[in-house]
């Protein structure tokens, strides 16, 4: 297992889409379809990469790419890959590729019916945070503070008051071959764990965070300083939960500041010190947690 | 080095627009160079191909040719990723004209 920059295929398979500049979902879409190779099937739920990506005519999946219903990513995967099975097709992958929202919210049913049927199929869930392509709405993976549409930040509530569902450890508790996270700021990290999977026989979950520059509040090009910062701080972790254990693929010594995070951001910029006290107190809990049950 | 390549751009009736999910793969008819206010520019000096460019750039448009990065223009959005990316410097981003 050795993927890197150099050993990566060459060739595009998501290429011109209309992403926004800056995109950290279309780079997650991209270097995976690249691990996963040419006979690869990708499932989209409505989403921003379904929306970015299948344009009529401008289709810009250089692989067979399907678009599902919002709640049945999961369950589509399972009908490719059993149709493949059907028809004596044995070198393919069927991979999906949905968002917060689709996972957490509207698809998790499906994908808690894929994992029960361990379905031979890679589930990546790329965590922008909310749901972008509609204009920034929270999903169950916005996290404390976080100001949308729907969350909007006044005198008297701050923003998105409820914390961040730990779907990693939802889908872990199906007691799933594989699942892990990971974050596009540490591309070979995501990418060694993308190659594993696929080498992996069950169904397989990859969370991955791929911040939206546009939803964030961020210069277009700080997207991936963003998503290397969520680790470096804390309030993200790199883990893998494998033969029933979890296992944590990076333990940072010290965490740099969460303010400093936080405060880079257009949808934090309303926080008062209590709430940067509050997320950082939870940072710490979940650390100790963390520290304390895993490894 | 295969990609989606940009096609003649056809005018499509009603009657042309596939009923079933289904069209073929990598069609392209636009370019997204019109998006860009500026511009990553490659100082061939400098660029040592280590290929982070090439690894972050979220539309994929960089690709190492004769260990030198070198950018496809027509589908490059201008984020500026690669240049913030690049350890020795050699991307600079410029103003479009």
């Amino acid at each position: 297992m050795s993927v890197s920059a150099k050993t990566l295929d060459k060739n595009e398979y998501f290429y011109g889409h209309k992403a926004c500049a800056g995109c950290g979902g279309s780079l997650a879409v991209r270097n995976v379809l690249k691990v996963l190779g040419e006979h690869t099937v990708a499932v989209l739920p409505a989403g921003c990469m379904s929306a970015v990506g299948f344009n009529f005519p401008q289709l810009c999946f250089a692989n067979n790419a399907i678009i599902s219903t919002f709640a049945g990513t999961a369950s589509m995967m399972t009908g490719i890959e059993a149709g493949f099975r059907r028809r004596g097709i044995k070198d393919f992958t069927v991979v999906g590729f949905a968002g917060d929202g689709g996972t957490a919210d509207i698809g998790i049913q499906a994908l808690s019916g894929a994992i029960d049927r361990n379905d031979n199929i890679i589930y990546i869930c790329y965590d922008n945070e909310a749901y972008m392509n509609t204009g920034i709405q929270k999903s169950g993976l916005t996290p404390f503070g976080a100001k949308t549409t729907t969350t909007p930040a006044g005198q008297n509530i701050h923003g998105n008051i409820r914390p961040k569902k730990n779907m990693f450890e939802i889908v872990a508790a199906h007691d799933i071959p594989y699942a892990a996270t990971a974050t596009i700021g540490y591309m070979n990290d995501f990418l060694h764990k993308v190659e594993k999977a696929a080498h992996i026989q069950g169904t397989k979950y990859i969370h991955v965070i791929a911040p939206c520059p546009t939803g964030w509040g961020i210069p277009v090009s700080d997207t991936i300083d963003a998503a290397r910062e969520i680790v470096d701080c804390g309030l993200w972790y790199l883990a893998e939960y494998e033969n029933h254990k979890f296992k944590i693929s990076r333990d940072p010594k010290t965490f740099t500041s969460v303010e400093e995070y936080l405060r880079k951001q257009a949808r934090f910029k309303h926080l008062t010190d209590e709430d940067i006290k509050t997320i950082t107190d939870s940072r710490d809990k979940k650390w100790e947690f963390i520290r304390k049950n895993w490894n | 080095m295969t990609k989606p390549n940009v096609r003649e751009k056809k005018v499509f009736n009603f009657e042309d627009v596939p009923e079933h999910t289904s069209f073929e793969a990598g069609y392209l008819v636009s370019i997204n160079s019109g998006w860009r206010s500026i511009r990553p520019v490659v100082n061939a000096e400098k660029c040592i191909g280590c290929m982070q460019c090439y690894l972050y750039c979220p539309d994929g448009v960089i690709s190492i040719q004769e260990n030198k990065a070198v950018i496809d223009y027509d589908f490059c959005k201008g984020c500026g990723i690669c240049s913030k990316i690049c350890k020795p410097g050699a991307i600079g981003m410029e103003r479009e004209r």
